[in-house]
Order: structure tokens, then sequence, then C-alpha cells
């Protein structure tokens, strides 16, 4: 789970990592008296929950607050990668003498939370791992042991060189990983860290992700969460227990298995169709769980034909084919189907589903090119 | 042979009287498994259709030779569960939660290198060696022994291969799901290292997807230490940025741990890579021809 930058620094500030002020804005009406709380040169932000920001024109800074007004109105207009801007954040300005790159993430390779420490803040840090890997340190940290003081004491020195920045830089970072260890955090990242007018280093913005599996102990997090992160499609498909991510093409898919539905959606891809979405049923055997697979499914306007794509593990076939009759009585199913129904119980699934007159099929190849050629052809919804 | 379980596997089921413990318990006995005990706490000196159940690992290893454990323990108290099993020494520990928070997954990785537990998991389907041993979920039917090796990060796409795999009369040593966690006990390389030293083993199979770079190492590790054949298969191909598509691990950024990347990497190496399962069998039994 994302979260927004002022809500990172809220968390930030509750762990005593520095900030400058800022007050949030989600009307015009509110930005004349943030400017004036603020005084003075403020930047103005977009939070979006997306990278690339400032490249949109999502981050002005205004000499004033008149000009913090009209920055913040045109912001509020903008829609930036798909997300309109409903929040704004109006920041006070900083005479920023030097930036800084660090980072808490967790870390596949190595098992740890590895610390990304750079003198190259500010700029964008993916580049800079892929093109000059160098000029990142890390140091990895573990939960029980912590990292190794005498790399961890070299690093900082390395980058921050005054015996000050060494010291406002360890207790920063100190802060942010405990942090980072108590909130579950997948992510936490400041860029820029910066050295300001009076020589301090603070936290110019603010980055974090969460452990979605960690979530159920920290429901001050889970309050945390932004609806516009999912459509609504997807929101439907968490309320029903349903993994499901909306994609643009016009086959409706589901599946059991996040593997094979990704392998699903690859095949309808290679043999020239366009999936409409992935969606995965999860192991266990509701039929209730197809209903709602299937409403949410046909309530895209762009969908032409659905694949039905079972491999029953601990998933059995005559469930799935339950809830599909069970569908066909409580909605208007005139989309094109296809069924692909295998593994646990399926000859007592597909009994059922010939008893209804609708027709299972073996091999995934075929069913996929089969469900390619209806959406594509005169046969699929127009 | 098989890797890491075979016939006289003796295995204990830790959450054996929840929903998920009792049902998988009994498939697994009717499948064959040496389930000797169960473990659920408070629960201890009753039994579980006749499977005794103790209050904790350490209890049950009182009474009991016990080479596998298999946790059904819900994910807020899976990490427990599985390190409880660690630290009593069992040399597999294969958790199936979904969920288990990553924190605790790093912590049970390095904890289980340290004590010499082979952890399997989490979310994950499990292993089977066909006609010997199964600890997991997975349906027994589809499998057949024989001598292909399948390791996967997904569960239902294992069945799909393995299903393939068995049509085509090519039957199986082990199958292993890794899971697709980010952070997961047991990953490609230590499991490729065990295929090739397998004599019963003459093929490899391995199911990747897209995120992370595991794939990736395997690659390299394949090219420099393996003599038998790989074949591969990525799923998540068409997979748009940033989205995160069920696995926590199939989420890709910043260009590393794309499926072109990963296909790339195995094709660099030697190692073919269908473009759909019901290829594997084919592309493998060109591979095992050509090495006769």
């Amino acid at each position: 789970m994302n979260i927004h930058e002022y809500q990172a620094k809220e968390l930030f500030a509750s762990y005593g990592i520095p900030i400058k002020a800022f007050r949030l804005v989600t009307e015009p009406g509110q930005l004349a008296q943030a400017a004036q709380e603020l005084g003075g040169e403020t930047i103005v932000k977009a939070q979006v929950l997306t990278g690339g920001r400032g490249k949109a024109g999502g981050v002005k800074y205004a000499k004033t607050a008149e000009e913090a007004v009209k920055y913040g109105q045109d912001i509020l207009n903008l829609t930036i990668k798909g997300f309109p801007v409903e929040k704004i954040i109006l920041t006070e300005a900083a005479d920023i003498k030097k930036e800084f790159y660090a980072g808490f993430i967790t870390n596949r390779g190595t098992r740890a939370v590895t610390l990304m420490l750079s003198k190259a803040g500010g700029m964008d840090i993916e580049d800079l791992a892929v093109n000059s890997p160098e000029e990142i340190l890390k140091i990895d940290f573990f939960a029980r042991t912590g990292p190794d003081e005498d790399l961890y004491e070299a690093a900082l020195k390395d980058i921050f060189r005054t015996q000050t920045h060494i010291a406002q830089a360890r207790d920063i970072l100190d802060k942010l990983y405990r942090l980072f260890l108590e909130k579950d955090c997948s992510l936490t990242e400041i860029n820029p860290l910066s050295i300001v007018d009076d020589d301090t280093l603070v936290a110019i913005d603010a980055k974090m992700s969460f452990d979605d599996n960690a979530l159920f102990r920290h429901p001050e997090i889970q309050a945390l969460e932004n609806p516009e992160e999912s459509s609504q499609d997807e929101k439907d498909a968490r309320e029903a227990g349903l993994s499901f991510v909306s994609l643009d093409g016009d086959i409706g898919c589901i599946v059991n298995g996040a593997g094979l539905a990704m392998a699903t959606l690859d095949l309808i891809k290679l043999a020239g169709g366009e999936p409409a979405n992935f969606l995965d049923v999860g192991g266990s055997s509701n039929p209730n769980k197809v209903v709602s697979a299937l409403k949410i499914i046909i309530s895209n306007p762009n969908v032409k034909a659905i694949l039905i794509n079972i491999f029953g593990g601990i998933t059995r076939c005559d469930d799935i084919a339950k809830g599909l009759l069970m569908a066909r009585e409580q909605i208007q199913l005139d989309l094109p189907l296809v069924i692909r129904l295998v593994g646990t119980n399926q000859d007592e699934g597909r009994a059922l589903l010939e008893k209804a007159g609708l027709q299972a099929f073996d091999g995934l190849s075929e069913s996929v090119e089969k469900v390619v050629a209806l959406a594509t052809s005169e046969g699929g919804r127009q | 042979m098989s890797i890491l379980i075979d016939e006289n596997t003796k295995v204990i089921v830790q959450g054996i009287t929840g929903r998920d413990g009792s049902f998988h318990t009994k498939t697994m006995v009717a499948d064959g498994t040496k389930i000797v005990a169960g473990v659920t706490p408070g629960k201890g000196g009753q039994d579980m259709e006749g499977i005794p159940v103790y209050d904790s690992v350490e209890e049950c290893l009182k009474d009991k030779k016990v080479d596998a454990s298999v946790v059904f323990v819900p994910a807020p108290f899976a990490a427990a569960a599985a390190r409880e099993a660690i630290d009593a020494r069992i040399p597999l520990v294969v958790c199936i939660t979904e969920g288990v928070p990553v924190q605790e997954m790093t912590d049970l990785y390095h904890r289980a290198r340290a004590k010499g537990s082979v952890l399997i998991g989490p979310n994950c389907p499990g292993l089977i060696s066909p006609d010997k041993c199964k600890i997991g979920i997975m349906p027994k039917r589809i499998h057949k022994a024989g001598g292909v090796g399948v390791i996967s990060r997904s569960g239902t796409l294992t069945y799909e291969v393995v299903n393939e795999l068995t049509l085509a009369g090519l039957g199986q040593s082990t199958c292993i799901g890794i899971g697709g966690d980010p952070i997961v006990g047991t990953g490609f390389l230590d499991l490729l290292e065990r295929f090739e030293a397998d004599p019963e083993t003459t093929a490899v199979v391995l199911i990747g997807e897209i995120g992370g770079e595991a794939e990736e190492e395997a690659a390299c590790y394949i090219q420099d230490h393996m003599k038998k054949p790989v074949v591969a298969f990525i799923s998540g191909r068409s997979a748009p940025k940033g989205k995160r598509m069920g696995h926590a691990g199939a989420i890709i950024s910043g260009g590393k741990g794309t499926a072109e990347a990963k296909v790339a990497a195995f094709e660099a190496a030697g190692v073919d890579v269908a473009d759909k399962p019901d290829e594997i069998p084919g592309l493998l039994l060109k591979k095992l021809k050509r090495k006769k």
C-alpha cells in the first residue's frame, strides 16, 4: 500500500524526523489561508500516488501568497498519469544548499532491510541505480542485530562529510529505520534529504509504502489508504474476496491462482487478444465468488467475451460450475463465454454445465484461441 | 530418488485441527504421506482421525521421529509456528500459509539457514514426489513418477505444467512450489543444485514470473553449474508496470525484473523458454533426445 507525501511527512514528524511546515489543501478556497499561515515563499506540490509529478507540472515554487494561490488552482486542475489531482500541499520553501538521497527498502536479494545513500539526491534514483550504481552506497540492516556499526559510520562519513551533518544524518536515519520496522514498511524514502539555510538536514520530500501482509496489525496505517489507488471495480472485487486488476482490453478473465491468471493473460495477448482484467478467484471453492466475479466483469462495457480458466486443486470444479449456474439465474449474461474446467471434480462440474447446455473445454491454448476469436468476431458484444 | 522427501519421510502438521489443516491432512494421508502427528497449541492429547495431536513441536519430538513439518497456521501466527519447527531443528519446514509479513519472513529465512532447516514457502502449494510423498495441497492425480524436476513460484500454474508433462508421458521426480512472495525460504538456486545432484532427475522445468531477480540469478547458476537440461516458462509477460497481480512478487519497477530481462537471461544461458505451458514437454523431449 502506498500513501501520499503529506501522510508520510506526518509519520516522519511523529518520529521526530525534521520536515518543513506544510498545509494540506483540497479546495481552491483554502489556498489563501494556507499561504498566509505559512508566510513568504512556498512550494506547491500535487499529492498523487505516482512518480514524475514534477515533470508533469505538479510542483511549483511560489514567491508570494498570491502566486501560491494561482499555482494551487492550476495544479488542482491537473491530471497526472491518469490521477486527477485532488489534494495539494503548500510547504515552506527552503534555501537548499545540498541534496542527498536516503531510503530503506526490503531487499529480496540479501533478505535484509537495505539503507541506500547517495550524494546525488533529487535525481531520479531509478535512473541512477541503472546508470551509475556506484553512486549509491548500500548497507544491510538486520532487524535483530542492526547494521555493522563500522560500515554504517563509514558510509555516513563518506556521504555527509562534516561532523555536524554526520550526527544529524545518523539521528534521522536511525529514526527512519525505526519507522520502517515498527510500521512494516517495504520502502521509506527521503529524496531529497537536504542541507538547508540554517545548515541543518531536512526531509524535503517523503515517500512510503507498506507490506500489505502486515497491514492487519497496523489499523492506523490501513486508515491512511487512499480510495483513488484502486478503481471502483478493484474495490468491489476486494470486498468480494477477489484479487483483481483493471486492464484496457475486451476479454474478461476469471482464473484460479495468480500465476495461472498471469499466464492466461499472456496467452490471450499471444493469440492476438487483449485482456480486460486480471482476476484471481483464489483457492477456496465458494460459488458466490464466481457470481461476484462475473458481475464485476460484465459491469465493464468494453468486455466482449469472457474466459473462465479453472485448474482445480483446492478449488473444486463443481463449485465453479454451481457458481456459473447461479450467476446465470441472477444476472443477464448475454456475452459469449468460454469455459475451461479441469482438475478436482471436473466430471461433476462438467455434468452440471452440460445439463444447462454449457460446454467446457480441456486445453488452455484452445480455450484462449476460442475466446480471442469470439471477442474479435461478430459474435462478441459490440 | 527424489529431492528433499521420499517414501520414508515422516511428517507432522502444525495447525492440524484448523479448517485447512484438517482437510489437507486427510488428503495427504489418502495420497500416501506418512503423517505421524499434529500440533495445535491447547489441543494436546486429542487426536485427529487417529493422528495424535500435541501442544508443541517440542512435546511431539519427545515421542516421534520427525523429518518434516507442514504449517497450515493462519498468517498472524504462521511465522511463529515455522520458527518453532526450525528451532526444534526439523530438517524440512513447509509453510503453506499466505500473507506472512515480510519482516517475519526475513527473520525466518536467516534463522532456517543458521539452524540447518530447509524452509519452503510461505504462500506455496508445497512439494510432491509422485507415489512417494506429498507435503502440500496439490492434486496428486495429475502427477506421475519420473525424471523431471519442477520448481515454480506459482501454485495453479504448476498444476497446468505438471498436467502437460504427465499427458506427454514425462513423469516427475519432485515438484516444488517455492511461493510467490518477495522473500521465500528456499529459492531456485538451492533446488537447482539438489536436482543436479539427484541421480533420478534427468531434466528440470523452472516456472518463474515477473518481479525480483531470482530468475536472472538462476540463469547464471544454470550456465555455470548445470549439466542437466532446463526448460523455463515466465508468466506475467503482459502485466502492466507497477501493478501488483496477486503475488506480492509480481510487481515490476525500474526496468528490473521484467519478463523480457528474465527470458533474455535464460536464453543467454542456453535455457529454452516456452511461450505457452503446453510447449514445455516438446522442448524438454527435444533437449533430452539431443543429450542422448
